[in-house]
């Protein structure tokens, strides 16, 4: 059905009082697929998955969400999605159980508890079924919001920054989790700015200043951007790195622990800036991009583009 | 030892945070000022504890000079503004109980002849003594305006009868309260003042509650629609309502002994469409508002007219013509005159509707209002 695509959107836009948030998107995911969805925050992620499950509508565009219209269907496209919200929205004055059950009613599941005592299960949270939502700690409360996204067994689920402020161990459950129920053919929207995270995933989006600026899988997005980095180690690395900025070629120093990545696009220019530097006391070594680097690059060129235009 | 000391800058630190903070806050900044004046122009100007210009009928069966004299001092004295001319008993019966005048003079046949012959004809006043701080002042005034009224008329050889005992008997009827107890007002009107205090917060709260903790947005990704969260979240305010509907009824029975004359199960029908305008202005706040705090504070905002003018704490006739326009558009004015007339009075349906449909009318306005400022900040 629909070329197995479980997200085909195009030309999507929104607006917030003339400020363009989205602008003009396009989206591809296939079903089964875990994609990730990056950029700097107030880029328009969390905008952007508004509108696919209906709560904003967009102010153009065009496309479906699970073979249903996105502009005229949101209704069909509610029952079949799950939308976990970057921000915790469960009731934290009702225990786990109270809250799932609840979801599971407002979605009409005909075996009600059933499906409660099955999320409970799955997730590891039957011990806890009884505690106040509002006592749980992060990651357990992280775990709460996935269960009642997947409480109505929905075909693609829309996570917004669902690892923020959890912890690796957590985490690491999480994406084993995500990658579990993508083996049975759900499909993924998952938004956050862990590297590591989006390395997991099977497709990237990244997305600033409402523009959708790279695509692909990781190493997709990093050939395309056709960086070239070099790993200098030493010492004087700070003083290093006051120096090089700014000079031609040059478009950033990262420190990455005891080292500098200096990386630019244009590999012949920005190999004549460092030149000079070359003997001294530092170690050069020519490394892969890493998806930091290029997410990095590209910000600041989004940023310098927005400021220009 | 020094660190421990009072910090002026750090006491400072907090006094600046706070103003900044205030002056972020408009609606909390705007009810700072905005409750002050209310209040200053509803006590200082709306609030009059000696209401004039009752309305009130005449039905005369006398036509004679004396009459008009009355009539004419009556109007005079400030208390009284003839309203009506009444020909009949069932017409005074149901401008009584419809609260349409406040008092009724019968004016006897023979009137002014048996004044001249000096036989103290019987003046007979039915007051509408629901409320009795509304006629106090106007009885004691009609008092000593008979025992003077006829002065005028009397020269000559009628001189005598200035002199003599008062040239009239008046009897006064105080209707639906004669003993004129407080409590009996006081204690029905609480019924209407409690229920708005508590559903108009208590639901402007509800919705708030949801959009500042963010669990509204999560309940909006589901199918669930509008008019399913909103009707879902009143029905178990509306049963509160009655729970305190029914407290107080109880307590007004079995502590105040308040007569109740009128059928209850209409009272408590018809206290279903006071309910539903008090949900229906907390739901509009609640679209309003953009946290908890504003809420209540625009709840109370909404309060102050409420208690003052709507007639439950001062006599309504005794308010200026604005204060009164602004009184009737509040539900709890319709809904104190139902209750008083229902159970002080023993009014039917028929004659309470006309104080019901300005309910449902309010009911409707605020309602699409506020579906349709719920639906805008959907996006
Ligand atoms: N309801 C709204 N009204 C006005 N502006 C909004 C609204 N929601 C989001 N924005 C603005 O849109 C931009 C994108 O926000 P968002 O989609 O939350 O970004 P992200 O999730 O990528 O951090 C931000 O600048 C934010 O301030
Ligand atoms: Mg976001």
């Amino acid at each position: 059905m629909n070329d197995g695509l479980a997200i085909d959107v195009e030309g999507v836009t929104k607006r917030f009082g003339g400020r363009t948030v989205v602008n003009n998107l396009a989206m591809r995911v296939r079903r089964g697929e875990i994609y990730g969805f990056l950029g700097p925050n107030g880029s328009g992620k969390t905008t952007f998955l508004r509108m696919l499950c209906g709560l904003l509508r967009p102010d153009a565009g065009r496309g479906s969400c699970l073979g249903y219209d996105i502009r005229s269907q949101s209704a069909e496209i509610k029952q079949r999605v799950g939308y976990m919200t970057q921000r915790f929205s469960f009731y934290e004055d009702l225990s786990l159980e109270e809250n799932l059950d609840f979801v599971a009613r407002l979605y009409a599941m005909p075996d009600r508890r059933q499906a409660v005592a099955r999320s409970l299960e799955s997730l590891g949270l039957v011990g806890r079924r009884r505690q106040l939502a509002g006592q749980l700690s992060g990651g357990w409360k992280q775990r709460l919001a996935l269960a009642a996204c997947l409480i109505h067994q929905p075909d693609l689920l829309l996570l917004d920054e669902p690892t923020a402020g959890v912890d690796p161990k957590a985490r690491r459950d999480f994406w084993e989790e995500i990658h579990r129920l993508a083996a049975q053919g759900l499909t993924f929207l998952i938004t956050t700015h862990y590297m590591d995270e989006a390395e997991r995933c099977h497709s990237l989006g990244y997305i600033a200043y409402g523009n959708l600026l790279a695509r692909g899988t990781v190493e997709e997005v990093i050939q395309g951007a056709g960086l070239t980095t070099w790993e200098v180690s030493g010492g004087g690395l700070w003083e290093l790195a006051e120096s090089l900025r700014g000079l031609p070629g040059i478009e950033q120093v990262v420190a990455f622990g005891s080292t500098l990545h200096v990386s630019g696009r244009d590999a012949a220019r920005l190999q004549s800036s460092l030149e000079p530097w070359r003997k001294g006391p530092f170690r050069w070594r020519a490394v892969d991009s890493s998806l930091e680097d290029v997410f990095i690059s590209l910000m600041d060129a989004a940023r310098d583009n927005f400021q220009q235009g | 030892m020094k660190r421990f000391a009072f910090s002026p800058a750090r006491f400072w630190a907090v006094v600046i945070k706070e103003f900044i903070q205030m002056r972020r806050d408009r609606v909390t900044f705007g009810m700072m000022v905005g409750i002050p004046m209310l209040q200053l122009v509803l006590f200082g100007f709306a609030i009059n504890m000696n209401p004039k210009n009752l309305p009130t009928a005449v039905l005369a069966a006398d036509q004679g000079v004396f009459s008009r004299t009355l009539v004419w001092a009556m109007r005079n004295s400030g208390y009284f503004a003839v309203t009506r001319v009444v020909s009949s008993e069932e017409e005074i019966r149901s401008l009584l109980r419809l609260g349409q005048v406040q008092f009724v003079v019968h004016i006897p046949e023979d009137f002014s002849r048996r004044l001249l012959r000096g036989e103290q004809p019987a003046l007979l006043l039915e007051a509408d003594a629901t409320d009795p701080s509304a006629t106090s002042y106007a009885l004691s005034a009609l008092s000593s305006l008979v025992a003077n009224a006829f002065d005028r008329d009397l020269k000559g050889p009628l001189r005598r009868l200035q002199a003599g005992p008062a040239p009239v008997e008046l009897r006064i009827h105080r209707h639906y309260n004669p003993e004129i107890v407080t409590q009996y007002n006081v204690v029905s009107g609480l019924l209407g003042v409690v229920l708005t205090m508590t559903m108009v917060i208590i639901t402007a709260l509800a919705i708030t509650r949801e959009r500042e903790r963010g669990t509204m947005e999560n309940l909006l990704s589901t199918p669930v629609r509008p008019g399913e969260v909103m009707i879902g979240k009143l029905i178990p305010y509306i049963l509160v309502g009655y729970v305190q509907a029914g407290l107080i009824l109880l307590a007004a029975w079995a502590l105040f002994r308040v007569p109740m004359l009128g059928s209850v199960p209409l009272l408590l029908g018809v206290m279903l469409a006071f309910i539903g305008a008090n949900l229906a202005m907390g739901i509009t706040f609640s679209t309003l508002a953009h946290n908890q705090l504003q809420a209540v504070q625009m709840a109370f905002f909404y309060f102050l007219p409420n208690i003052l003018l709507s007639g439950f704490m001062f006599p309504f006739r005794g308010m200026p013509d604005w204060a009164q326009v602004i009184g009737e558009i509040l539900p709890l004015t319709h809904f104190l005159r139902i209750v008083r007339g229902i159970l002080l009075k023993g009014n039917g349906l028929a004659e309470i509707l006309p104080e019901l449909w300005p309910i449902l009318l309010f009911i409707g306005v605020m309602l699409s209002l506020g579906i349709k400022r719920y639906r805008r900040t959907l996006d």
